[in-house]
């Protein structure tokens, strides 16, 4: 049997752009390019260094503590990612909000949470800052407008949009970032919402960090095209891929996509090349990572190559690493002395939050 | 229910467009976002006119993406603002239920209380008018399953009218559902405003032989069904339960220790359902209380068919509430 087939193709039609809407073109024109590469933070090294080994100190106590049964629940490490987050929060200021995911310890030290709350949050304490409630996927500080991590992989990006929604119809000059993964470029919901940001011009960062692994599974696996900038790019928002293993290069690009957002452009792409040391979560055994694809990347640790490069230019870091990492040593020391001391969460108190408090009433859900 | 002041006619799509012009007109950190909530006027017609009085920015349409647009009204209601959503009918709104679930009605607890969600969203429910499967079900008691969100059935004008107001007001999610059959329901409402407590049932119809409970788009039948009854000499009680989370139990069992015979109408499928919430509510704190056993007159367990006698078979209707009511009567 023969299917009818069309002789020719149907003629296409010309587009026709909603009226005062900017096409993709336009767009790209008015804030196009990549950004130029690191060595461009002086002033800042010090700063960018110390934030990103706070997160990784924190981090390998975390591994003692989980060890040691201190901690529980599933724990996912940032060690290797941490110029992604120091990066990007370099380029945000207290107003703008940030919107994490179930890997956060980093976002949430970056944002200035202190690591007594946090530490205190695993330790499901009554002092950390979900109340015990959360866990370590789940950290929220709402007077820092970190607005916490979601553990269902790509179900903070819809939220995200809506922060800058808000923003938007009021006028605010603030700006939403929302950090996700490389699994969460394959849900429907970040697809959705980088269609809807576009669509509405929200004041949005989309911080994809490609850590090349949706848990298990490889980005070439999970991607038909896994040049995920270039799809971002046509939701018509500029999209950049960025070494995110050079903590420079991430906050020149997160600048300047802040800049461009704060300037009216829409929402921003950003796509962190980056790499997690650990496995996936303390769970995982990590057998799906050749070693020497591991080693590879280790050879081009964020600290590292920072340290490297502020001893090239001739900056006095080693004198400074050594006071950073006591200064790191003591907050972290006292975060879980802390944790260790907390009350835990009353029984009593298992169904408050669940609503709001409301007059008279008690626990009627 | 204020009855003071002239009343005038009006119909339920145009006592929720009254409660969504009012709720704009007093407060600006109201919008409205959906499908087809501006041009079109709203798939049912309830926004009709609403985006020339207040504009696009806040009589928003949005793409085909229930996701984004209800985890947008999350993400707005977490900073100051008071959206109202509209899903087109809950069957699509599944495509929204992980935003509902693991963020409307989980941020709040899981932040230690620091992140209250006053997010309003509405859809349509329910079957009747031969739409089929994919637009006819009733799926209130999977929302009204989910610690943390208020589950709205409005059945009459007043609910209609005035129940808008308290859930925006509300500092957690509210889920509305209106059932499609409502909307051209009409009969006279007081001009003024009433306010509409969310916490309580209502009885409709007072009785003392049988309670009949039930809520949303079975309520006009129910009440057809107390007619019947009544004309067979069976005074049967009419319980609206108005909230479905939480459920106004008191008011239940207050009404079944007046009759001590229960019926309970939902066109949902019986199991699972919102009148299996009510019956075992009811063997938990009216055993003592009841004479008979509790009836339940059910959706059949089918996906919700095209043809008009299945579609109807399918349905709670007059006729089998009635008999269950008399077998319940005894």
């Amino acid at each position: 049997m023969t299917a009818a087939r069309p002789t020719a193709r149907p003629r296409k039609q010309p587009a026709s752009p909603k009226p005062g809407r900017k096409t993709t073109t336009d767009r790209r024109k008015e804030h196009a390019g990549p950004p130029p590469a690191g060595r461009a933070e002086p002033g800042r090294r010090t700063g960018l260094l110390e934030a990103m080994l706070r997160i990784r100190r924190f981090e390998e106590r975390c591994v003692e503590l989980y060890s040691a049964s201190k901690i529980r629940g599933f724990v996912h490490l940032y060690i290797g990612e941490e110029a992604v987050a120091v990066g990007v929060n370099a380029a945000l200021s207290p107003e703008d909000a940030v919107v994490s995911t179930y890997r956060e310890h980093g976002h949430a030290l970056a944002r200035g949470l202190p690591p007594e709350a946090i530490m205190a949050e695993m330790y499901g304490r009554t002092t950390g800052c979900s109340g015990g409630r959360g866990g370590s996927m789940h950290l929220f500080d709402v007077s820092r407008r970190f607005y916490g991590g979601s553990a269902i992989v790509a179900g903070g990006l819809p939220p995200a949009a809506g922060l800058a929604l808000a923003d938007r119809l009021r006028g605010l000059p603030r700006v939403t970032c929302c950090f996700f993964g490389d699994g969460a470029f394959a849900e429907g919901e970040f697809h959705e919402t980088a269609n809807l940001a576009a669509l509405w011009d929200l004041p949005l960062l989309l911080v994809c960090e490609n850590n090349l692994y949706a848990m298990g599974t490889a980005l070439a696996r999970e991607h038909a095209q896994t040049d995920l900038a270039m799809r971002a790019a046509s939701y018509g928002m500029p999209a950049w891929a960025v070494d995110g293993m050079d903590v420079e290069a991430v906050a020149q690009a997160a600048r300047r996509a802040v800049e461009g957002i704060r300037a009216g452009t829409g929402p921003h792409f950003l796509e962190l090349r980056t790499y997690r040391f650990r496995a996936h979560s303390m769970y995982d055994p990590d057998r799906y990572r050749d070693k020497a694809e591991i080693e590879r990347w280790k050879s081009r640790d964020p600290i590292g190559r920072l340290t490297e490069r502020m001893r090239d230019d001739g900056e006095p870091v080693d004198e400074e690493l050594a006071r950073i990492e006591r200064r790191i040593a003591d907050e972290i020391d006292h975060a879980v002395d802390a944790a260790e001391r907390a009350p835990e969460e009353p029984v009593e108190d298992l169904l408050r939050h669940v609503t709001s408090a409301r007059a008279g009433e008690v626990n009627r859900q | 229910m204020s009855t003071a002041g002239t009343q005038e006619t009006t119909t339920y799509r145009e006592a929720m467009r009254e409660a969504l012009r009012e709720a704009m007109r007093s407060d600006d950190r109201v919008f409205l976002m959906g499908e087809d909530v501006g041009r079109y006027g709203g798939c049912f017609g309830v926004s009709l006119g609403l985006l020339e009085e207040f504009g696009p920015d806040r009589v928003r349409d949005t793409p085909l993406s229930e996701s984004a647009f209800v985890g947008a009204g999350i993400g707005a209601a977490l900073a100051g603002m008071r959206p109202i959503v509209e899903i087109m009918t809950v069957n699509f709104s599944l495509l929204a239920l992980d935003q509902i679930l693991n963020n409307a009605a989980t941020l709040l607890h899981m932040s230690g209380g620091q992140l209250p969600v006053p997010l309003v969203i509405r859809m349509t429910t329910g079957a009747g008018r031969q739409l089929a499967a994919q637009h006819s079900h009733s799926l209130e008691s999977f929302y009204a399953h989910i610690p943390g969100i208020r589950v709205l059935a409005p059945a009459t004008l007043e609910d209609a009218r005035h129940m808008l107001a308290p859930a925006l007001a509300d500092p957690d999610p509210v889920v509305i559902f209106e059932h499609g059959s409502l909307y051209n329901a009409s009969g006279p409402l007081a001009p003024q405003a009433a306010s509409v407590d969310l916490d309580h049932a209502a009885v409709r119809r007072p009785g003392d032989a049988v309670s009949l409970i039930t809520y949303g788009g079975s309520l006009p039948k129910v009440l057809a069904a107390a007619d019947e009854l009544a004309a067979d000499g069976v005074d049967a009680e009419v319980v609206d339960l108005r909230t479905l989370r939480p459920l106004d139990a008191g008011t239940v069992a207050a009404s079944v220790a007046r009759t001590h015979r229960a019926v309970v109408v939902d066109e949902a499928w019986r199991t699972g359902s919102v009148a299996a919430e009510v019956s075992a509510r009811l063997a938990e704190e009216s055993f003592y209380e009841l004479d008979a056993p509790v009836e339940r007159v059910c959706g059949a367990e089918v996906p919700i068919p095209y043809a008009r006698r299945l579609e109807e078979a399918a349905l709670p209707q007059t006729a089998g509430i009635v008999a269950a009511a008399h077998r319940a009567v005894g």
